[in-house]
């Protein structure tokens, strides 16, 4: 299908600029992308985050999508990608990470194989499987108007009620993320927090192994997490 | 005039490949959740692709859904993932078998 042209943008042709505008932002995207699987330091893989973030506003910018790329560089680079960085702070996790050891032979490999079977079949189904059927009533995206404009329209009118349902979604998020950074209540038993997740195996333990630990007390709490896991 | 969609699509799916990958290459769990981030953001751009391909806005107001998923969703996993940082210092996704039955 050829694109519509857009009414504002007389030139119809494909200009060098928009070329070059697309080779840059794809290398900035996909340089950025391989930076945050790449990076050693969860630091680093944030900013290369923000990088690949930045690439895709301009593809938006590009393709007039004015308000999604606003939204995109205030949201994420300027929200999640902080928050990112904050729990990263906060947990002190800025640390290299250690890639010494495989817990599961084989996986990186695996992951590669499953990652390039996976591109070859999507390229491939894009090539010959097309969805035909009735178009969407949501709106022209293009013709006279501003973006944000017919972007408002559409979802104040058409999409008005899963616009309602999204600020339903965010108070849950805002509760959840509540209770859960909440720090225990002071009625809850105050030990330390490492050994606070791990008196489920105790009781259950020393009934698998009541004929081998007979010497010892029942209980035997030291040695039993460690073998049960 | 913009290049044809084709161009982004393929970008787009070598994003969402290489989000993909890193999600099962990488142990740490916030650059496992970068991750999810760069998959979302792949179908983001196809998504805004379609929606110029189409000339139809509704491809552009599902992604505006998405940006308020995505947010609501790094908010509670990392809600989620401070939670458990607070009980244990392991960092990697291999230490989290608690659930394992």
């Amino acid at each position: 299908m050829p694109p519509v042209p857009l009414v504002h943008v007389p030139i119809l042709a494909v200009t060098i600029t928009d070329a070059t505008v697309f080779a840059v932002s794809a290398a900035v995207i996909v340089a950025g992308a391989i930076g945050v699987i790449a990076a050693r330091n969860p630091v680093h893989s944030a900013l290369m985050l923000v990088m690949t973030l930045f690439g895709i506003a301009v593809l938006f910018v590009e393709q007039s999508a004015d308000f999604l790329a606003v939204v995109q560089v205030i949201v994420y680079a300027g929200a999640i990608v902080v928050l990112f960085l904050f729990v990263i702070m906060l947990l002190g996790v800025d640390r290299l990470d250690v890639m010494r050891r495989d817990p599961l032979p084989g996986q990186r490999p695996l992951a590669l194989v499953i990652g390039a079977a996976g591109l070859s079949l999507l390229l491939f189904l894009a090539g010959v499987h097309w969805v035909t059927g009735a178009r969407s009533v949501a709106g022209p995206a293009g013709g006279p108007g501003s973006n944000v404009e017919k972007l408002a329209r559409s979802l104040f009118t058409t999409y008005l009620l899963p616009f309602e349902v999204t600020s339903v979604l965010l108070v849950i998020a805002v509760v959840g993320a509540v209770v859960l950074s909440r720090r225990p209540s002071k009625e809850a038993e105050p030990e330390p927090p490492e050994t606070a997740i791990e008196p489920e195996p105790e009781p259950e333990q020393p009934e698998a192994e009541t004929a081998p630990a007979a010497v010892e007390e029942e209980p035997a709490p030291t040695g039993i997490p460690g073998g049960g896991s | 005039m913009s290049l044809g969609g084709p161009y982004y699509l393929t970008l787009a799916a070598v994003l969402f490949t290489i989000g993909g990958v890193g999600l099962l290459l990488r142990r740490n769990v916030l650059v496992m959740f970068m991750c999810v981030e760069l998959m979302l953001n792949a179908v983001n751009l196809t998504l805004v692709t379609f929606s110029r391909m189409l000339n139809d806005i509704g491809g552009q107001s599902l992604v505006f859904f998405v940006l308020v998923v995505a947010a609501a969703e790094v908010v509670v996993g990392l809600g989620i993932i401070v939670a458990i940082f607070r009980r244990r210092k392991g960092a990697t996704a291999d230490d989290l078998h608690i659930l394992k039955g």
